[in-house]
C-alpha cells in the first residue's frame, strides 16, 4: 500500500525537530525564571526598608523621602546622556551607511564599535581626571551668561563634578551602541524604497527622511533604550565622576546623585536595614527600566500598521 | 507636458565594464516606446540613465548625450535631482513608502518641492492622481491607510499616481508588470495606453506580448555575449519590429526562437 507512506515519518528529522523545540523553549523559560528569580530576590529583601519606620531610614524620613531625589538624580543622568547621545549617534550611523565612502564607513565602524570595548571605569577616571577639569570653565561661562535658567543656576562646580559632567560621559558611553544599531538597521533599508525617494527628485537627505529614518524608527526607539538602560543602571563612571549631595536643579553645580551609583559606594560599609534600603533603591531601578521598556514597546507597536512590516 | 528625448552616443559604465554600447535613439512624445530584449542586455540599465537614476549604482557613469527637449541632462551643471523631478520612474516592483498612508504616498513627490499647498488643493491633487492612475475609486475610502496594505497591482498603480502626481515630462517604467498577475497587468497596460495621451512613455518589458500591446515603437537590444557590451539592434515602429524586421537577431527574438 502507498498510502502507509504518508503516515510514516523520517525518525531522524522529527527527532531534530523535538531537540530544537524543546532547547528554544528552555531558553525562553530560563529568561523568564531568571528575571523572575532577581524581582523576587529584589522585593523580599526590600521589603524591610519598605515597611520600617521612617526614622530608621536614612535621612529620618522614611524611605520614600530618601528615593525620590535619586530618582530624580538618576533621570537627570540618563536623560542628559540621551539628548546628546542620540543625535550624535544617528547622524553618525547615517554618515557610515549613507554618506561615508566604503573604506572610511568601515574602519569608523570599527572604531565605534571599540568605544564599547572600554570599560566603564575608563570612562570614569577620564570623566574625573581630564574631562571634568577641562569642561569647567564651560560651566563657569553657563553660569554667568545662561545663570538665569534654573539649570544653569550658578555658582558653577570649580571641580567640574556635576551631574552634567557624569551625564556627558554617559554619552559617549551610550553613543557606541545606539551607533552600532541604528548603523545596521539603517543599512536595512530596502534599496526599493530609497531609489523611490530619490526617483521623485529627492536629494540625498530628503531620501534618508522619507525613506531611511521611518524605515528605521522602530530599530531607533530599540537602540535608544538599549542605550537609556545602560545609561540607568551605570554605576562605576557616574560614582568616579559626580561629586554627590542633595538634589539640585542647577546641572552644573556638584549636588545629584544616581541610584546605581548611590548603592556602589554605600554597600561595601551598609549593615542591617542599610542593605535592605539600597537593596530597594535597586528595586526602584528595576521597576524604571521595566517601565521605560514597556513605553518603548508601547511606541513600537503604535505605529504597527506603517513600519514596512507588512 | 511632454517632452523628446534624444539620445546620442551613449555608453554606460559600471566602473571600467562597458555595459551599454554606442546608444542613438530618438523618444517621441506623447507616445510608448519599449524596449525589449534579452536578460542582461542593457535595457533596464540604458533606462535607468534617462533620468540618471543609474548613478545610485557606486561606479556608474556614462559618455554621450541623452536631450530633453534639447536640453542635455549630462550637461554641466545639471543637478540629477531635478533631472529626475522631471522624469519620473515606476520600478519592477511596487515600492509604494510602507511608512506612510495612501495620500502621502501619492503627495511625497511634491511635498519634495517644498510647495505650500492648502488641504483642499493637495486633496484634489490626490484625487486627480488617483484617478489617472485608475486607482481612486478602489481606494478613496481608506487614503488614511498604508499603502502596503494593496494588492501588488494595486500598490504598482499607487507607485504610477505618485509618478504623476508631480507632473513630469517623462514616465520611465522598468518592467512594471513583472511581479504582477494578469489582471493587473492588463490594469497597468490600459493604464498606458491613457497615460501617453499626455506623457512620453517608456516602457522595458520581458513580454514580446506586452510590447506589441503596448507601445507604438519598439527598441530591440541585444548582446553578443557574457561580458559584452549591450546594444539597440534596431528600433522602428512596433508593428514592423514584429513583422517584418531588417535584422535577423530581432527576427529571431520576436519569433521566439530565442531568449
Amino acid at each position: 500500500m502507498t498510502t502507509t507512506s504518508l503516515t510514516t515519518s523520517r525518525g531522524a528529522g522529527r527527532a531534530g525537530d523535538k531537540v530544537f523545540s524543546a532547547a528554544t523553549l528552555a531558553a525562553g523559560c530560563l529568561i523568564l525564571a531568571v528575571l523572575f528569580g532577581v524581582a523576587l530576590f529584589l522585593v523580599i529583601q526590600a521589603l524591610p526598608a519598605l515597611v520600617a519606620s521612617p526614622d530608621k531610614i536614612q535621612g529620618g524620613e522614611g524611605f520614600f523621602a530618601y528615593i525620590w531625589p535619586i530618582v530624580i538624580g538618576t533621570l537627570i543622568a540618563a536623560a542628559i546622556a540621551l539628548v546628546i547621545a542620540t543625535p550624535v549617534a544617528i547622524g553618525v550611523a547615517l554618515f557610515i551607511s549613507h554618506f561615508a565612502p566604503r573604506k572610511l564607513a568601515s574602519g569608523l565602524g570599527y572604531v565605534i564599535d571599540l568605544l564599547a570595548a572600554i570599560p566603564s571605569v575608563v570612562y570614569g577616571a577620564w570623566g574625573a581626571a581630564f574631562l571634568a577639569k577641562e569642561i569647567s570653565p564651560a560651566y563657569n561661562w553657563l553660569a554667568s551668561n545662561l545663570g538665569w535658567l534654573p539649570i544653569f543656576q550658578g555658582p558653577a562646580s570649580a571641580t567640574g563634578k556635576t551631574i552634567l559632567t557624569a551625564g556627558i560621559v554617559l554619552s559617549v558611553m551610550i553613543l557606541p551602541i545606539i551607533t552600532s544599531l541604528t548603523r545596521e538597521i539603517f543599512l536595512q533599508t530596502p534599496k526599493l524604497h530609497e531609489e523611490a525617494a530619490l526617483a521623485l527628485g529627492a536629494t540625498r537627505w530628503e531620501m534618508i527622511k522619507m525613506a531611511v529614518l521611518p524605515f528605521g524608527r522602530p530599530g531607533i526607539v530599540s537602540a535608544v533604550m538599549l542605550g537609556l538602560g545602560r545609561a540607568l543602571g551605570e554605576t562605576m563612571a557616574v560614582a568616579l565622576v559626580l561629586s554627590s549631595g542633595a538634589l539640585t536643579a542647577s546641572l552644573i553645580q556638584s549636588g545629584n546623585q544616581t541610584i546605581a551609583a548611590e548603592i556602589a559606594l554605600n554597600f561595601p560599609e551598609a549593615g542591617g536595614l542599610k542593605v535592605n534600603t539600597l537593596i530597594a533603591a535597586g528595586l526602584v531601578l528595576f521597576v524604571i527600566t521595566l517601565g521605560v521598556n514597556m513605553i518603548a514597546r508601547w511606541v513600537i507597536t503604535r505605529h504597527k500598521e506603517f513600519s514596512g512590516a507588512n | 507636458m511632454s517632452k523628446r528625448i534624444d539620445v546620442k552616443d551613449l555608453n554606460v559604465y559600471y566602473s571600467k565594464f562597458l555595459a551599454v554600447e554606442d546608444v542613438n535613439i530618438s523618444i517621441e512624445p506623447k507616445s510608448v516606446t519599449a524596449f525589449i530584449g534579452p536578460s542582461g542586455c542593457g535595457k533596464s540599465t540604458f533606462l535607468r540613465t534617462l533620468n540618471r537614476m543609474h548613478e545610485v549604482i557606486p561606479g556608474a557613469r556614462v559618455e554621450g548625450e541623452v536631450l530633453l527637449d534639447g536640453d542635455n541632462l549630462y550637461g554641466p551643471g545639471v543637478d540629477p535631482v531635478t533631472v529626475r523631478a522631471q522624469i519620473g520612474m515606476v520600478f519592477q516592483r511596487p515600492n509604494p513608502f510602507p511608512t506612510m498612508s495612501i495620500r502621502d504616498n501619492v503627495l511625497a513627490g511634491v511635498k519634495l518641492n517644498n510647495q505650500k499647498m492648502s488641504k483642499g488643493e493637495a486633496d484634489a491633487l490626490v484625487e486627480r492622481s488617483l484617478r489617472g492612475a485608475n486607482l481612486w475609486n478602489e481606494v478613496k475610502d481608506r487614503l488614511a491607510k498604508p499603502g502596503s496594505g494593496l494588492s501588488g497591482g494595486q500598490q504598482q498603480r499607487l507607485c504610477i499616481a505618485r509618478a504623476i502626481a508631480v507632473e513630469p515630462q517623462v514616465i520611465l517604467m522598468d518592467e512594471p508588470c513583472s511581479a504582477l498577475d494578469p489582471i493587473s497587468t492588463l490594469a497597468i497596460e490600459d493604464l498606458i495606453n491613457e497615460l501617453k495621451d499626455d506623457y512620453t512613455v517608456v516602457i522595458v518589458t520581458h513580454n514580446m506580448q506586452q510590447a506589441a500591446r503596448v507601445s507604438n515603437k519598439t527598441a530591440f537590444f541585444n548582446i553578443a555575449g557574457t561580458g559584452k557590451p549591450g546594444r539597440l539592434i534596431e528600433y522602428g515602429d512596433t508593428h514592423t519590429i514584429f513583422s517584418n524586421p531588417s535584422v535577423k537577431a530581432t527576427e529571431d527574438y520576436v519569433s521566439g526562437r530565442f531568449g
